[in-house]
Formats: C-alpha cells, sequence, structure tokens
C-alpha cells in the first residue's frame, strides 16, 4: 500500500490527545460509575479506548511493519 | 523477624539471584557495548514489554503519584492522561528511531544526533543532558527504596541508619556490572508479577473497608475532587493539568532510560506492539493513583503507629502506611518487596543508559576516538558504577527535597532535546548550530521560569495581552527552543554556514 493514501489512519492516534487534554469536557463529578466520579472513571476508560485506537492504526500498517522486520 | 520483613528479604534474594544470573540468559558477547548495553537487540514482544513497563512505570511513581493524590487531590491523576498520550507518540516516533539505530550501529540517541548533523558538540549536549537529567531521577528510585526500608524498620540507628538502602545498590551495581540490560530485563518480569499482584488485591480488598468506592469518593472535599473553575482571563489549572500531562509524555519519550529500553528490541514490530499494549500499565497507574484517596479517607496520617513515617517522609509515606493499616503482614513484605524492586529495574536501566552515553558521546567522540569494541564495552561497565555512586551520595548527602527539583528541571531539561533527535528522524532541515542555540535558549528559559517558583513549581503563568496560560515550562521552555531553532536555521542558512553531511546515509557504516 502506498503511504500517502494510507497516512490518513494516523490521524486515529490524534484522538486520545483531544479526549484526555480538555479539561473543562470531564472537570465534574456526575455521571457517577460504579462509585466513580465522571472525572475519574472517564480518564481511566481513555485507557482501553487508546488500546483500541493504536491497535487499529498497527493493524492497518502490518505491512510497513513487515518491511521494518526485514531490516533485523 | 516479623513476617513481612521474611517475606520482603525472600522476594528480595529471588531477583538478586536473578540479577546475577542474567549474564547466562540469551547468551552474547558481553564485551560488545550493544550486548552489555542493549542486551543485544534481541528482546522480543513479551520481554520488552516487561522491560519498558518496569522501565516507565517506576517505584517513584508508585509512591510519588498516590502521595500527589493523597496531598493534593485531582491534580495528581495528570499521570493518567499522560501515560495514555504518551503511547500514540511512542507508537509513531520510536520504531523510526530503532530502525535507524539498528541499521547504523547506534547506541544512544546522541549517537543519531551526531551523525545526522555531522556535529560532536550536538551530540556532546544530547547525551550530557541525558545524564544530568537522569541523575536525580535515580535518586528519586533510591528515595522509592528508603521509604519502604523505613517502614519494614530495617536499618541500625546512627552512622548504620543507611546501611541497608547501600547494601541493595551495591548488589545492584554488581550484577547490573556484570550482567548490563540483561539483568534489569529479567528481574522486571518479577516485579511486575508483584506490581500486578499488589495493585489487584489491595484495589479488592481495601475499599470494603472503608464504605467501598461510593463511600471513598464521597468523603473526599468537592475542591480536592476535581478542580476549580479558573477565573476570569485565565485558563486556570485545565491548562496546567494538560500541558503537564502532554510535556511529561514528550520528556519520557526523550529520557536515555526510555530510549535505552527501546533500542533493546529485536524489531520496530516489537516496539509498536509494546506501543499498543503497554497502557495496561497506565491503567494500573490510574488505579494506584486512587490509594492516595484511601490513605486520606482512612486517615492514615493520623494513627499514631505512623507519625514517625510521615514526619520523616511526607505524603510519601501514605501508600506504604495504608498498606500495612489494611493488610496482614505478610502480604505487606510482598507489597514492599514489589516498590523496592520496582526502584531498583529502572535504577539499573537508567545507569546503563547514562553509562552508554558517556561512553558513546563523551569518551568516544572526545576522548578515545580509537577505543577498542571491548574497550567500550569496560568504559560502559565502570561508568555505571560511577552514576550509582553519584546517585547514592546524591541521597545520602542532600536533603530529598533538591532531588526533587533536580529531577523536576531534569524534565525541563530533557526536553530540550526533543526537536535534535525527534526532528532528526525525519528531516535535515534544522541547521546543526541552530539547534545548538535552540537546546542553549530551552535550557535557560525554562530553567529561568522554574526559578520564578523557587524550583517548586514547574506550572508558569504566561501573561498575553492581558490573559494568564499557566502550563509546563518545560512546554514553553520547548516553544523558545523551536522559535531559535528555526530563525537562526535561516540565519544561517542565509550567511552560507556549512550544514555538515548527514552521516545517516551512504553505504558506508557510521559507528557499528
Amino acid at each position: 500500500m502506498s503511504a500517502s493514501a494510507s497516512r490518513w489512519f494516523y490521524l486515529l492516534l490524534v484522538v486520545p490527545f483531544v479526549g484526555t487534554l480538555y479539561v473543562p469536557w470531564y472537570d465534574r463529578v456526575q455521571p457517577t460509575f460504579l462509585g466513580f466520579p465522571f472525572f475519574y472513571w472517564y480518564q481511566l476508560a481513555w485507557v482501553p479506548v487508546t488500546v483500541l485506537l493504536t491497535g487499529i492504526v498497527y493493524r492497518l500498517y502490518a505491512d510497513a511493519d513487515k518491511s521494518g522486520k526485514a531490516g533485523s | 523477624m516479623s513476617a513481612a520483613l521474611g517475606v520482603f528479604l525472600a522476594l528480595f534474594l529471588l531477583v538478586t539471584g536473578l540479577g546475577f544470573w542474567a549474564n547466562r540468559w540469551r547468551p552474547g558477547d558481553l564485551n560488545l557495548l550493544s550486548e552489555w548495553g542493549l542486551g543485544g537487540r534481541r528482546f522480543g514482544s513479551f520481554v520488552t514489554w516487561f522491560l519498558l513497563g518496569g522501565d516507565l512505570y517506576t517505584a517513584y511513581t508508585f509512591i510519588a503519584v498516590p502521595a500527589l493524590v493523597f496531598g493534593q487531590g485531582a491534580l495528581g491523576f495528570f499521570a493518567l492522561p499522560y501515560t495514555i498520550v504518551l503511547y500514540p507518540l511512542m507508537f509513531v516516533i520510536m520504531p523510526r528511531l530503532w530502525t535507524i539505530a539498528r541499521e547504523r550501529g547506534y547506541v544512544t540517541a546522541a549517537d543519531l544526533v551526531e551523525h545526522k548533523y555531522d556535529c560532536r558538540t550536538l551530540g556532546l549536549l544530547v547525551a550530557i543532558t541525558g545524564i544530568l537529567a537522569t541523575m536525580p531521577y535515580i535518586a528519586l528510585q533510591l528515595v522509592g527504596l528508603q521509604v519502604v526500608l523505613a517502614a519494614l524498620k530495617v536499618g541500625g540507628t546512627g552512622m548504620w541508619s543507611d546501611a541497608p538502602l547501600v547494601i541493595a545498590f551495591v548488589i545492584l551495581a554488581a550484577y547490573t556490572y556484570t550482567g548490563g540490560l540483561r539483568a534489569p530485563a529479567l528481574i522486571a518480569i518479577v516485579k511486575d508479577i508483584l506490581i500486578y499482584t499488589t495493585v489487584l488485591t489491595a484495589i479488592i480488598v481495601i475499599p470494603p473497608h472503608l464504605g467501598g468506592w461510593a463511600g471513598i469518593f464521597g468523603h473526599i472535599p468537592a475542591a480536592k475532587l476535581t478542580f476549580p473553575a479558573p477565573p476570569p482571563h485565565n485558563t486556570g489549572i485545565f491548562s496546567g493539568y494538560a500541558t503537564l500531562a502532554l510535556g511529561s509524555a514528550l520528556a519520557l519519550l526523550m529520557y536515555p532510560h526510555t530510549i535505552t529500553g527501546v533500542l533493546g528490541a529485536k524489531s520496530a514490530g516489537v516496539v509498536k506492539r509494546n506501543a499498543v499494549f503497554l497502557p495496561a500499565y497506565s491503567f494500573i497507574l490510574g488505579l494506584l493513583a486512587l490509594f492516595g484517596y484511601m490513605a486520606y479517607v482512612a486517615h492514615v496520617n493520623t494513627l499514631p503507629q505512623f507519625q514517625a513515617g510521615f514526619k520523616a517522609y511526607g505524603p510519601s509515606y501514605a501508600v506504604p502506611a495504608l498498606l500495612m493499616r489494611f493488610l496482614p503482614s505478610w502480604f505487606v513484605g510482598f507489597a514492599f518487596a514489589a516498590i523496592a524492586i520496582g526502584a531498583l529495574v529502572p535504577a539499573a536501566i537508567m545507569s546503563v543508559a547514562a553509562a552508554n552515553l558517556f561512553t558513546r558521546n563523551v569518551y568516544k567522540t572526545y576522548l578515545n576516538p580509537s577505543v577498542s569494541a571491548a574497550g567500550e564495552a569496560r568504559t560502559a561497565k565502570i561508568a555505571s558504577l560511577f552514576v550509582k555512586i553519584g546517585a547514592l551520595a546524591f541521597v545520602l548527602g542532600i536533603p530529598e527535597k533538591y532531588a526533587i527539583m533536580l529531577q523536576l528541571l531534569g524534565g525541563i531539561w530533557i526536553i530540550q532535546t526533543f526537536p535534535a533527535i525527534v526532528i532528526g528522524l525525519y528531516s535535515r532541515w534544522p541547521h546543526r548550530y541552530a539547534l545548538v542555540l535552540g537546546w542553549l535558549g530551552g535550557m535557560v528559559a525554562g530553567t529561568a521560569m522554574a526559578a520564578t517558583t523557587s524550583f517548586k513549581s514547574v506550572i508558569y503563568p504566561l501573561v498575553i495581552a492581558g490573559h494568564t496560560i499557566p502550563a509546563y515550562a518545560a512546554l514553553y521552555a520547548l516553544a523558545v527552543n523551536l522559535a531559535v531553532t528555526v530563525i537562526a536555521t535561516w540565519a544561517f542558512n542565509a550567511l552560507r554556514i556549512s550544514a555538515g553531511r548527514d552521516g545517516t546515509l551512504g553505504a558506508e557504516a557510521g559507528s557499528a
């Protein structure tokens, strides 16, 4: 796959920055979840979401990885 | 001897044995720097995950993050967004660094910078910044070790009070000397099993004592639980929190111990897969941060048996006190071993990383260019001993608050190597001398900003057109660095001052 055609997917990696660094979105107590105020469970939830997003990008770039391994 | 101390000593002996056995694990010629200092670049996804996990989530983190939540509330939780945004950055930057380093035989980031820009001075600056920033970081690992040793009440009185710390450190120095990066890689596996078991057990066992999660959060004052709305024309704590998270992530990627851990991987794919799966540690760290609230709600700082500990170590004593309050003695020993071994792993990797920098970018480049491969490895081994002695002298000789101040400054300093290293991976646009000037500008600006708070805080309230934007000084200093780099590049190019040649291209090997 050509690099220019696939660059688009890298934008998925920007999503966690927006989600976790814009504090006014989550600086509150309600709604709570399992006793956790929103501030805490919202940020914890970004951990699995980030794993998912980087995982998707990794899969989409599996070809690029193979060329990386060829050097070892 | 208490059950706690017995379990602690048994686990400490186990990892000591592993540490000394490490030089026979995946045998390689330890007379080569890439074998001693990078484990032969042979670690697969599994070992790298433990190595980087053990490297990035240090004992100091496990003590200091909950301590910050205990003392200041929500602000301490910045460790979570910090260790979330870290991985998309790692995913993009590090495989590329790994690939170039592997092709050219580079052992440090300063190797890359030196050859990419054909500038020994720039390589030296990157190396010195790395060593300077690493020393207080190692010292703080020792502080983590000191806290649990004190909680276990080991150590004599008077001049013998520091004996256990010194003994632990001498053992660490010995097996790092013989095994290089293999020693912490092997021990990291044990460390993580201990840490995961401790955190998951404590997170299940302790909350019911305190009325469950709703009970814990219900007893935290509202002012601690979330942030106050910023005043008019001021972004307040919001921008402070976000920039602290982002800047810390950028800085952590530039720390020598991070880069050493990455370069020990056997392929760029291993690095990428780790960027996907390392956030599992961030989840644990987020839960661990909440130990600070548990300690707050349990009022451990008012219990008579913990008075001496809090008096000596302040909020850093919150996690040890919480564990001792609610868990049986033998499990406390297990948990404290996890923290202590969590100090030894990063301390070992940091000293290896600093030794690699000294050997490659100071000793070989400036003092003895014709050094043999075996001489390189020997120099690094000896340098790793000096680094550790320095860190130990630091902890024993000067008050802890200076180590913390220097570590805060270390973050501001190390981020100044970001333009040289990261831009160097993609482009040769910046002029080599412009990068030198940018580094200088960033170092001076960052240190000056921290000085305005007497080195107590790293949040600098910048005022622009009547608006106050408090942010992590490291990011402001990085902006100064980049601005100087851009302007000076134009100037040097206009004056037709040679930019040198790119040593990462062409058929000839760099410094293999």
